[in-house]
């Protein structure tokens, strides 16, 4: 893609989404809103979450490397 | 005036309410203007708004007062509307209440606008993120990387690689920009 190209395709983007106002302001005050969120209880976290697949995934990795020692260089070369 | 406003940010540092509800009065509008400008749909952006201070609020401990707090809150915006755009699903309308361009290009059809639109937001979210801010908004590129949390040169990387991802989807539809 040319400058050109970029030029026109910025123009056309311009075009079909046209900017916000200055300074646009909320519809309503958010401050008990965000009481509300403050005084709300905290979310448990979730039972399944892509953290504890972290922490699965290095404890396979320190049992791997447990019972196959002579695998930790390779495992050190590709982290 | 500066010491107030030191004092403030060091007490919202150490978790006072009062002050996070002082810097939330102030800096609300700015927020919610930069995730109006993200996300274009107003009820939304309320919502964002009121995600990013319940953010901010958690995080005030990690707050570095000698850094400000609106580079900090732009940034902490920017992820939670990149997080709605993640898990949002394709919208096939856009929002009315967003303001029509003042000057509409005759040589731009209302198809044409439509269909660059929708092509607009199929694109990845942070690809999205970046051009609707430096291009749409002309938002400075500081900012933008800043707030995106790259540096200016991966912003306009960004931006190019959105605008040609755009290009590639019109010319799918037979359209040659």
């Amino acid at each position: 893609m040319n400058e050109h190209d970029q030029h026109r395709m910025k123009q056309l983007l311009q075009q079909a989404l046209p900017p916000v106002e200055a300074e646009p302001e909320p519809g309503r005050d958010l401050w008990p809103a965000m009481l509300r969120r403050l005084d709300a209880k905290p979310e448990s976290p979730p039972l399944f979450s892509w953290a504890s697949l972290d922490w699965a995934l290095l404890a396979g990795l320190v049992a791997f490397a447990a019972f196959f020692p002579a695998s930790i260089p390779v495992l050190l070369y590709y982290l | 005036m500066q010491n107030e406003a030191s004092n403030v940010l060091n007490e919202f540092r150490q978790g006072s309410v009062a002050a996070f509800e002082t810097l939330f009065r102030v800096h609300q509008r700015a927020v919610y203007g930069w995730i109006l400008r993200i996300v274009r749909n107003p009820a939304t952006a309320e919502d964002l708004t009121v995600e990013t201070f319940w953010r901010i609020h958690r995080a005030h401990a990690r707050f570095q007062p000698l850094h400000g707090f609106e580079g900090w809150a732009r940034r902490i915006a920017t992820h939670a509307a990149l997080d709605f755009l993640r898990t949002t699903r394709l919208e096939t309308e856009l929002p009315a209440d967003i303001p029509a361009p003042p000057t509409a290009d005759p040589a731009v059809s209302a198809e044409l606008r439509s269909k660059t639109a929708l092509a607009f937001q199929r694109l990845p979210p942070k690809l999205r993120i970046a051009a609707i801010l430096s291009v749409v908004e002309e938002q400075p590129g500081k900012d933008v990387a800043e707030a995106l949390g790259i540096s200016v040169a991966a912003d306009k990387l960004r931006v190019f690689r959105a605008l040609r991802l755009l290009r590639k989807d019109l010319a799918s539809q037979g359209i040659t920009p």
